[in-house]
């Protein structure tokens, strides 16, 4: 059986079609990378469609100043990071009590958790910008770590207690016998077995918080607190500024995504695939 | 189903509390309040005042209200429909043919490839679309010059005929990713000696992506059209940072809509009936969906 050495013309017509659909996709991109480095003299005389005829980096290094880009980096990391680990921990916390626990209402429970996820955000802005505002935090991004860590807890915990509720009953009861607390019982023998389904929601947890928008835009208005995907904007408009200035900035702002895509891509598609299915 | 042996189910209610407290807070409450505020006339400072159904009877006749869900469905055609149905034929030629006939490695950096407009931040994203159909020397203006198409140019995002195609272009490119890595790996569950049998009875791909793969990728099929179809309804970042809703009232959609509300008008008690509005629908059709699934999945036991 060597069937994977017959190619019949559709065989190859099937490849050709997946060369032009990817060329499709990453056209954008690859319009974008050659022109981040191009001078706006060469744009406006050749177009975007040609190689650069000399590099330049000035188009990133103005927004890397302008836009006060490590700052934003950090933020970005810091809220992300936050959201991470506050999250994943809730996460566990929730489905401990929900999973194994079953504790009384469970499943009423999960659907409040659900209803959580799904509502839509601007449904909850202004309620939230109103009781920071009173607290005095707004404008922090604390307000954005607490909302994105409830936030993503509630799809944590929707994937993680249907895990831990057909957790190996033997396991447990083997705990048990040797006298181990609840507590004892979460921390060292749930948690080291659940180990890879919480890296996938670690991961999920930080880029989701990453590219968060309308609520960080809401809630963030100084400079100093905004996140990457906020700093684009200004330089939108489309007439305002030229496409050069803007390619740079574009470029600059996806290269911390493109770098943890390729570190965790095995998390993150396993992760979509978890979440999924259950 | 597991469960602790000799526990309480009641002892474990701490470990629920710090979880529970924080979605009243953050979650419940606000949601709630944004009901509350939907039965008021508020600009935001002072004190609501209650008015009642008056909102509500508002949005009964308000066109912008209706356009912007009207454009909802657009919505789900570029984020859900189109998608899925190229992600289906996608996920089944990588699976089927590149894979079996080429090389796994080849069909997995296939969807590699497909998947990073997945990951960007979606405002970025968006730029980035949004930059290439610019007017003045855009990548696609451009495109369309070099193959002798010259006379197509065009503003293309402020134009009132092309301004939602464009959107919806946008969204497809976004999105196009995210049902084939779900669908690929349902397909991996597959019997590959199902597709060896059907060959050898002379099937050809089309056959065999009618009697096996679809029915097999039911399951994922299902929850990619849940999730997209809520994105949809959600759809946010692009209008905002492309059109503003524009030109004219084009490509206003609701969750765009309650926001202009809210912050740019200052009509807080009709932004937060507008964005109740929103949830309702999300909430009925998640329910509606739910019971589908449930259905389907029985009849398939």
């Amino acid at each position: 059986m060597k069937s994977r050495h017959i190619r019949t013309a559709g065989d190859w017509l099937a490849l050709v079609i997946m060369i032009l659909a990817a060329l499709i996709i990453l056209f954008p991109l690859i319009i974008l990378f050659i022109n981040a480095f191009k001078t706006q003299a060469d744009y406006t005389q050749h177009g975007p469609l040609t190689l650069p005829k000399a590099l330049t980096m000035s188009n990133i290094t103005s927004f890397w100043k302008s836009s006060n880009f490590p700052v934003k980096l950090t933020n970005s990391i810091v809220i992300s990071v936050c959201v991470a680990i506050i999250g994943v921990i809730l996460s566990v916390l929730n489905s401990f009590a929900l999973g194994i626990g079953r504790v009384k209402g469970n499943r009423v429970i999960l659907v409040l958790i659900l209803l959580a996820n799904m509502a839509p955000q601007e449904a909850l802005l202004y309620p939230l910008y109103v009781m920071f505002k009173a607290i005095g935090i707004y404008d922090t991004q604390l307000t954005v770590i607490i909302i994105f860590s409830i936030v993503q807890s509630a799809y944590g915990t929707y994937l993680l207690s249907s895990v831990y509720g057909t957790f190996p009953q033997a396991i447990l009861e083997a705990g048990v016998m040797d006298g181990a607390s609840k507590w004892q019982i979460l921390w060292k023998i749930i948690l080291p077995v659940s180990w890879p389904t919480i890296s996938v929601l670690f991961v999920f947890f930080f880029v989701w918080t990453w590219n968060e928008y309308m609520i960080p835009m809401s809630l963030l208005i100084s400079d100093s607190t905004q996140t990457v995907p906020l700093a684009l904007a200004p330089l939108q408009g489309q007439y305002v500024v030229n496409a050069t200035q803007l390619a740079g900035a574009s470029l600059l702002s996806i290269i911390p995504t493109i770098i943890f895509y390729m570190f965790f891509q095995h998390q993150l598609t396993s992760g979509i695939v978890a979440g999924s299915v259950k | 189903m597991s469960r602790l042996p000799g526990a309480h189910p009641n002892s474990f209610n701490i470990y629920l509390l710090p979880g529970l407290i924080g979605l009243l807070i953050i979650i419940i409450i606000p949601l709630l309040a944004n009901v509350y505020i939907s039965f008021t006339s508020w600009r935001g400072v002072g004190m609501p005042r209650w008015t009642g159904l008056t909102n509500w009877a508002r949005i009964l006749h308000d066109q912008d209200f209706w356009a912007s869900f009207g454009h909802s469905l657009l919505m789900i055609l570029a984020v859900t429909i189109i998608p899925t149905i190229l992600g289906l034929l996608t996920s089944s030629l990588l699976s089927d043919v590149i894979q079996k006939k080429f090389s796994g490695r080849m069909a997995s950096l296939f969807r590699g490839i497909f998947y990073i407009p997945q990951i960007l931040p979606i405002a970025v994203a968006t730029i980035i679309m949004g930059w290439i159909f610019r007017p003045e020397k855009g990548a696609v203006n451009e495109v369309l010059k070099a193959i002798g198409l010259g006379s197509m140019q065009r503003n293309w995002l402020g134009s009132s005929t092309w301004a939602m195609p464009v959107l919806m272009i946008i969204l497809i490119w976004i999105q196009f990713g995210y049902p084939i890595v779900i669908f690929m790996s349902g397909l991996e569950r597959v019997d590959p000696e199902l597709y060896e049998a059907a060959s050898l009875d002379g099937a050809n791909w089309w056959r065999k992506f009618c009697t096996i793969t679809l029915p097999e990728i039911i399951p994922e099929l299902l929850v990619v059209l849940l999730t997209s179809t809520i994105g949809a309804l959600k759809t946010f970042g692009p209008v905002y940072l492309l059109t503003k809703g524009g030109p004219g009232r084009q490509t206003i959609v609701p969750s765009y809509y309650s926001y202009t509300q809210f912050f740019q008008v200052q009509q807080v008690g009709y932004g937060a009936t507008i964005s109740t509005a929103l949830t309702l629908v999300i909430v009925v059709f998640a329910i509606v969906f739910s019971f589908i699934q449930n259905h389907v999945e029985k009849n398939q036991d």
